[in-house]
């Protein structure tokens, strides 16, 4: 049997520190054994407002049941990234089950225990290992009590496809099944995953398709806005036409005199509802309101300057050695300014959510990242217990991060709790994109310096509003820092606008940077871009990757700009370690670029789902060429001039290239992140073609075509 | 105000009282309850709520109700026959053609009907045929080639 630390916690003492809900009655008996990975998720950064108190609680647990299906309940949610197919896998190597009899429950408050939220590539890597654990340690649960029924010691058991065998007679067996039945057994685990051997895996490592595609191929797969209930009332909320914006007057009366349609308010909020959708979207229109305004005097050209300018306190972090040191050491230096914009995470299903009242108690169906953080928000904004409220989040139609975000349940609650009737909320796509918690514009200013060998003598790196991930300086420079401009303590706001985490958070901004300032140097040295990098790194997995990529590409030597459009660049990210290389050719009279071919190797350590680790790399590339080409929130203000998919362009059928991605194989090292490493690079790669292809260098995305003839006119 | 209309919902002949003013996708989801048929944008830009009417593809969030008199409407839920799927959701399950799946219903009926005009299409074509179906989650790679596969195994059949 798997060695893992276990300390026993008394069932009695735990089962009210959690208020824990009578399991039993919900299931229907069988075997319970909860698990708490919360000691491996150390990395786990909670927003402030759902801080609970983690360590007590048990946030996991995994039901034996009389049919011998085993089930684990998550509060995790499946948004397209696959963690649905592969949780399985790892269930059944560690429970020596078949995959057929392994199932998951997942984003219900009510039937799951607490998880902070669906985000940061870490269900794989994070909770993963600590489920793989806990399951260890609860077939020990069942081996145990085997033993008991059986009258075989445990060292003579073992485990086979849900069945537990007597070693010396194999006629003494009992399934999983068998010894749930008619039992009420609950079991406390406190575990830290072990470095498990990867050669006992049946499942975990083989690559495994979508389980939920029929669903989702045949209409039948439910999100939050598939579900109905009796007496349900569709709402549109009156929205102010740009953020900063105070209602001053409203007349309701135009909207009011469409039958079957009613105007509620509460609060400040002045919402229509009906039962007939049209309705509620025609009569929303019909209401006429006046608005005072007191916005930001700033928009999309002026961002830049205004966030160089705004009351920011700064923090140093991966210094090494004496930037000035480095100076003197350098032959050539180089300063450069990079420049990013705000994103909308842009999901094909809007923030949507049904709300119902059953007397005291509250049901919320939410397309959400976060099923407990909108719980803990409704008992905020609704000033109820937590107790009474629960959060279901259904297949939830991408999230991207934005999902981590919730207002649409409050104010489906809100408006639930006005009219006494269940309440859905669907927000327009206009409405998406002017609530969306945007990707943060930033700034990056890179001062560095080589020597005649081409060799990174220091590093100065300066990020305004992005944060550090993925400024780690994963080059060796011998003298670096990097410092981190962020909105002051009581200094007014920067944003206009609410900004979120956007696929891989801000680590995209600073591998743009990075490796734009890195290719520029290259071609000052003379030295090819992949063998530039090569002279500079020391980092196996990196150096790995970037052999890799370049293998899988064909590439070849080439000194900058060598008219053939290639673009190299690498970075790190939730642990995951990459290197991309693209292909493009640019329409010189339009400015146009076309990625022709992208290549991405990745270091994930044990990759536990190949198949989905591969959609979700080329996701990644496909959704990277949107902010590398063509997406960028235009604002004046609070004004947002983008609210649709003919003005926020996102990547198209025309736009697919040929796209390979390659996964490393590192079986005997923890897994990693998968659903986001592999965008980080798509800037930069696309940035560097450009410059391969023409000399001319843009330093800020989107590359659009008139950005682009612009610097083709500079070079 | 409500009136009758009479049409052919997934192959049955269908009548309804109701506002022949709203729009096709509010009443396929809400009416009917085959919610499917899905909501992206409400203004035509990304495909999500594409059915067939009359073997078109078309943007049920921008056409009435009222438009459908005496035509066929098919939505994803009647492509499937005695829980067999139809070679495109075949070919989309085979594939991994889709992740979040919301807009995966749009794509197969857009498909569908460019398979219908044309059943031998070359890559270039299923680009262009399905270019303005927006896909989030970035799985087009994987569409193109269930397309091209389905294509392919229907031999210009149906």
């Amino acid at each position: 049997m798997k060695k893992v630390n276990t300390t026993g916690k008394s069932a009695a003492n735990e089962a009210a520190a959690i208020k824990r809900r009578d399991f039993f009655r919900i299931l229907g008996g069988g075997i319970l054994v909860f698990f708490s990975p919360w000691d491996a998720l150390g990395i786990m950064a909670l927003p402030a407002d759902q801080a609970r108190t983690l360590t007590k609680d048990y946030n996991a647990f995994v039901h034996f049941a009389a049919d011998g299906s085993v089930t684990c309940y998550t509060g995790k949610i499946e948004m397209g990234q696959g963690i649905i197919n592969s949780l399985p896998p790892m269930m059944a190597d560690e429970l020596n089950v078949a995959i057929e009899k392994v199932k998951l429950v997942m984003g219900d408050t009510e039937l799951c225990p607490y998880d902070a939220g669906t985000w940061g590539s870490l269900t794989t890597r994070s909770f993963g290992p600590a489920m793989r654990a806990a399951l260890a340690e609860a077939r020990g649960v069942m081996v145990e009590l085997a033993s008991e029924k059986l009258k075989v010691p445990v060292s003579d058991l073992k485990v086979e496809n849900g069945t537990i065998i007597s070693v010396k007679d194999p006629q003494k067996k009992i399934t999983y099944g068998e010894l749930a039945q008619g039992k009420r057994i609950e079991r406390y685990l406190t575990v830290k995953p072990p470095v498990e051997d990867y050669r006992d895996f049946t499942y975990v490592g083989k690559p495994r398709f979508r389980t939920d595609s029929v669903e989702k191929v045949t209409g039948k797969a439910l999100y939050a806005g598939d579900l109905k209930l009796p007496g349900m009332l569709f709402a549109r909320i009156l929205r102010p036409p740009s953020h900063g914006a105070t209602l001053k007057s409203v007349n309701t009366a135009p909207a009011e005199k469409i039958a079957g349609v009613k105007v509620v308010r509460d609060g400040d909020m002045v919402a229509v509802v009906s039962e007939n959708k049209d309705l509620a979207d025609e009569a929303v229109a019909k209401i006429e309101a006046e608005y005072t305004f007191s916005e930001m005097p700033v928009n999309d050209k002026t961002i830049f300057d205004w966030m160089l300018k705004a009351d920011t306190s700064s923090s140093v972090s991966n210094t090494a050695g004496n930037i000035e040191e480095g100076r003197k050491e350098s032959d050539v230096v180089f300063e450069h300014e990079y420049h990013d914009v705000y994103l909308a995470h842009a999901p094909m299903e809007t923030h949507t959510a049904l709300a119902v009242f059953e007397g005291e108690k509250l049901t919320v169906w939410a397309a959400t990242q976060s099923p407990f953080g909108l719980q803990d928000g409704l008992a905020q904004g609704l000033g109820m217990q937590r107790d009474n409220i629960r959060v279901i989040a259904p297949f939830v139609g991408g999230g991207f991060g934005g999902k981590s975000a919730y207002q649409q349940g409050i104010e489906a609650a809100r408006l639930a709790k006005v009219t006494g009737k269940p309440v859905m909320v669907v927000w327009s796509r206009e409405e998406e994109f002017f609530y969306d918690t945007f990707h943060s514009a930033a700034v990056v200013k890179v001062n560095s310096g080589m020597d005649d060998n081409g060799l990174i003598k220091f590093w100065d790196y300066h990020v305004w509003m992005a944060g550090t991930r993925g400024a780690e300086q994963i080059y060796e420079v011998p003298n670096r820092k990097t410092t981190s401009y962020s909105r002051g303590r009581n200094a007014p706001p920067v944003h206009p606008f609410a900004t979120g985490p956007w696929r891989a958070p801000n680590n995209n901004t600073n591998t743009f940077a990075r490796e734009c300032q890195i290719d520029i140097m290259a071609a000052r040295a003379g030295i090819d871009p992949l063998d530039f990098r090569l002279r500079n790194l020391k980092n196996q997995h990196v150096i790995d990757c970037l052999k890799a990529a370049a293998d899988r590409f064909g590439y070849t030597p080439g000194r900058l700009p060598s008219g053939r459009g290639i673009g190299i660049a690498c970075g790190f990210d939730a642990g995951t370690w990459q290197a991309t290389i693209a292909e493009i050719s640019v329409d010189r009279n339009s400015g146009k670029i076309t990625v022709k071919r992208l290549v991405c190797a990745q270091d994930m350590g044990l990759c536990v789902n190949p198949q989905g680790a591969l959609i979700q790399m080329e996701g990644c590339l496909m959704m990277g060429m949107g902010y590398a080409l063509s997406e960028e929130v235009l604002f004046e203000g609070g004004d947002i001039k983008t609210k649709g998919f003919d003005t926020y362009e996102i990547p198209k059928f025309s736009w697919t290239p040929e796209i390979e991605c390659i996964i490393l194989d590192r079986k005997d090292q923890a897994p990693q992140g998968g659903g986001e490493p592999a965008i980080i690079a798509v800037g930069a790669v696309i940035a560097n073609a450009l410059f391969d292809a023409t000399g001319a260098r843009v330093f800020r995305v989107p590359l659009t075509p008139s950005r682009v003839l612009e610097a083709l006119k500079k070079s | 105000m409500a009136k009758s209309i009479t049409f052919t919902l997934n192959g049955k002949k269908t009548r309804a009282e109701i506002d022949p003013d709203q729009t096709l996708l509010w009443v396929l989801r809400n009416h009917f309850g085959l919610t499917g048929t899905k909501f992206g944008c409400g203004n035509g830009f990304c495909g999500a709520c594409t059915v067939l009417i009359d073997d078109e593809a078309v943007r049920s969030c921008s056409v009435p109700f009222g438009d459908v008199q005496g035509k066929k409407v098919v939505t994803i839920e009647g492509l499937a026959v005695n829980g067999r799927l139809h070679p495109l959701q075949q070919a989309f399950v085979d594939n991994d053609a889709l992740q979040c799946g919301y807009c995966t219903p749009g794509m197969i009926l857009t498909a569908l009907a460019l398979l219908k005009k044309n059943p031998a299409p070359t890559r270039a074509q299923i680009i262009e045929g399905m270019d303005d179906n927006l896909c989030r989650c970035g799985a087009h790679p994987r569409i193109i080639k269930a397309i091209d596969e389905a294509a392919k195994k229907m031999k210009g059949g149906k």
